[in-house]
């Protein structure tokens, strides 16, 4: 029987402070060996749990792709416990990863699909997971246009910014980033997600809507996506909730029937119409 | 096969030379369930333990693994108890809320190593209840006071002895391995007629509770009906069905442990979310998780009803808030208050 709750030994590489206001970093823990890598088999959209040996565990969703091999990278905000012990580590220490945990976006459904991704804040990680995946060559031809909307409250706050850099000029992806208000030397879109999405996303024909950020920003972009003719089954969520084991025991995370760690965190706008909205 | 009422301390202590035994044990005005040294400290007076022995495997607080982390890595030990045990005299409603929590702890993607190791490795000779309390309502929740689910022996109290009824491969081995003598024609007919004069007469209606609850979770019903609730969990910490826990770290530098500890639904940190958010705002949504988990959710999941009809929610309710007269209001909810 495998134990679910055994973390797997990590070494951090790297602590990046990712955000301006130096409240998310993005870590980079490298696995010890092969074998440890080959154990932990991930598709975009999944998470962990990360564990500060003598602090505790937290779940974060991966921001890297199981395209990119020998390490796994979380962005993180320092909010609890957990986050801030991990925001104070040192390169070189030894955190612990339990999972892969929960399902993944549907990757097999979206081929021959466009694909609108749309972010915000600092929920933009699994989808920046989503999206290095997708553009992946030997995955970029099974997706037609893709398309990702990225929203923050302003230009210091968004993640990966280089990264955005690079896909800003890759033919491959259409990138519209936008902030809350104006600020000098940003070249970028004004405005907040939903009206952005309003009239930036593409045609909802052969199109699939994935959505992932704060939930004030969730609940003025659904009614966009609907009136621009994306059916529920066509709009997909990752949802949050607060989590222990990861593994639907420990009783905190449903919605509804379902648990956020088991059944999701992955979920259609359809599947959640029949849920209440514990979330 | 029966067992005389004075064998019963020479038989538990033969268990005790192979096994960990645990069995109810009177402590200051409680009686819970103890591992026991000496076949003589049993005590089957008692209705029912103030615990139930879901305890036993799924401790209130449990040592999953400890750590030593290095420079090169860590050191992760997982702690596993692998004791091969007996439980003697559990009541059929604890004994049979073990079966429903194994959907939980062996779920269609994930294995549970702790409990289902202790639940392998043991043998439940259950007791059954010849006068059930007038707050016992197991036959209204698909049990009864002579239920065998999750038993391997079950005894049945005809006054100077048990009758023993097999009801597992294990159960078997272990009456045979203790020679139990045969019982006679006349013990088997006792035995019979203690099972029937045996009536719960606590009777709670749930027809159509789920039809209800599978369309009422907006109705007006949740803003009145927790009211009384303080929110202090005991209902949960007593609950042979609850299953909910917390992951901790106990560790000093590089050495530590991880541990589990029972938690609630009651409690307002339970679902509070890092950036302050919290799903479940105040006692009204913690309530109705609780009447929806174990009435709508676990039904919907595993097709069973997660309660057993122990009682014990409501003998220790410090507000005396019934779970009978819930599931009552409940089934009787209308979509608007007027209505």
């Amino acid at each position: 029987m495998k134990n679910p709750y055994l973390p797997l030994p990590m070494k951090l590489v790297k602590n990046f402070t990712e955000t301006e206001d130096k409240l998310i970093h993005t870590f980079t823990l490298q696995f010890l060996s092969e074998e440890d890598e080959k154990s932990f088999p991930y598709m975009p959209g999944q998470f962990a749990e990360l564990c500060v040996f003598g602090k505790g565990e937290a779940p974060f969703g991966m921001a890297s792709s199981p395209t990119e091999p020998g390490f796994l990278k979380f962005s993180i905000a320092k909010v609890g416990v957990v986050s801030t012990a991990l925001h104070l580590m040192e390169e070189g220490n030894m955190v612990g990863v339990r999972g892969p945990l929960g399902n993944y976006y549907p990757v097999d459904e979206l081929k021959g699909k466009n694909v609108v991704i749309i972010g915000g804040g600092f929920a933009f990680t699994t989808l920046r997971s989503l999206a290095t995946y997708m553009l992946q060559p030997e995955h970029r031809g099974d997706y037609g246009d893709i398309t990702v909307i990225y929203g923050a409250r302003n230009p210091g706050l968004l993640l990966y910014k280089e990264e955005l850099a690079a896909w800003d000029q890759n033919p491959n992806i259409n990138l519209v980033t936008t902030i809350d208000s104006a600020v000098d030397g940003w070249n970028g879109r004004v405005g907040f997600i939903p009206s952005v999405t309003e009239e930036v996303a593409p045609s909802s024909e052969n199109t699939y809507a994935i959505v992932c950020g704060p939930p004030v920003m969730i609940k003025f972009t659904i009614p966009v996506l609907e009136k621009l003719g994306f059916p529920a089954n066509r709009i997909i969520m990752s949802l949050e909730n607060r989590m222990k084991c990861g593994i639907g025991m420990c009783g905190r995370c449903n919605v509804g029937g379902k648990y956020v760690c088991k059944d999701g965190p992955v979920f259609t706008r359809a599947q959640l119409n029949e849920l209440p909205g514990e979330y | 096969m029966i067992i005389s009422k004075k064998d019963i301390p020479g038989f538990l202590d033969k268990l005790i030379s192979e096994y960990q035994v645990f069995a109810p044990v009177q402590e200051g005005s409680f009686t819970l369930f103890k591992p026991i040294s000496s076949g003589t400290d049993v005590d089957l007076t008692a209705a029912n333990t103030k615990l139930p022995a879901k305890e036993i495997f799924f401790p209130q607080s449990e040592k999953l693994f400890s750590y030593n982390v290095t420079e090169e890595g860590a050191k992760v030990e997982e702690t596993l108890d692998e004791q091969k045990k007996v439980i003697f005299g559990v009541r059929p409603c604890d004994a049979r809320s073990l079966v429903l929590l194994d959907n939980v702890f062996d779920n269609d993607k994930f294995q549970d190593p702790y409990y289902l190791t202790k639940r392998a490795n043991t043998i439940m000779i259950g007791i059954g209840c010849n006068t059930p309390l007038s707050t016992c309502f197991c036959t209204s929740v698909n049990g009864s006071p002579f239920d065998t689910k999750g038993l391997d022996l079950l005894l049945v109290d005809t006054g100077d002895a048990y009758v023993v009824e097999v009801i597992s491969d294990k159960g078997k081995a272990l009456a045979e391995q203790a020679s139990l003598a045969a019982a006679a024609d006349a013990d088997k007919i006792a035995a019979a007629k203690v099972k029937e004069a045996a009536t719960v007469t606590c009777q709670v209606n749930i027809d159509g509770l789920k039809d209800k609850l599978d369309v009422n979770f907006y109705w007006p019903i949740w803003d009145k009906i927790h009211e009384k609730c303080l929110g202090c969990g005991a209902c949960t910490y007593l609950c042979p069905t609850c299953h909910c826990f917390d992951i901790v770290d106990d560790a000093k530098d590089c050495n530590g442990c991880r541990v589990r500890n029972w938690d609630s639904c009651a409690f307002p940190i339970f679902t509070l979310h890092g950036s302050g958010h919290n799903p479940r705002t105040s006692n009204k949504e913690r309530y109705r998780q609780r009447i929806m988990h174990k009435f709508k959710y676990f039904v919907d999941n595993f097709n069973e009803i997660a309660c057993v009809g122990c009682g014990r929610c409501i003998n220790n309710c410090p507000v005396n808030l019934d779970i009978r007269v819930v599931l009552e209001d409940v089934r009787g909810s209308e979509a608007r208050l007027d209505s």
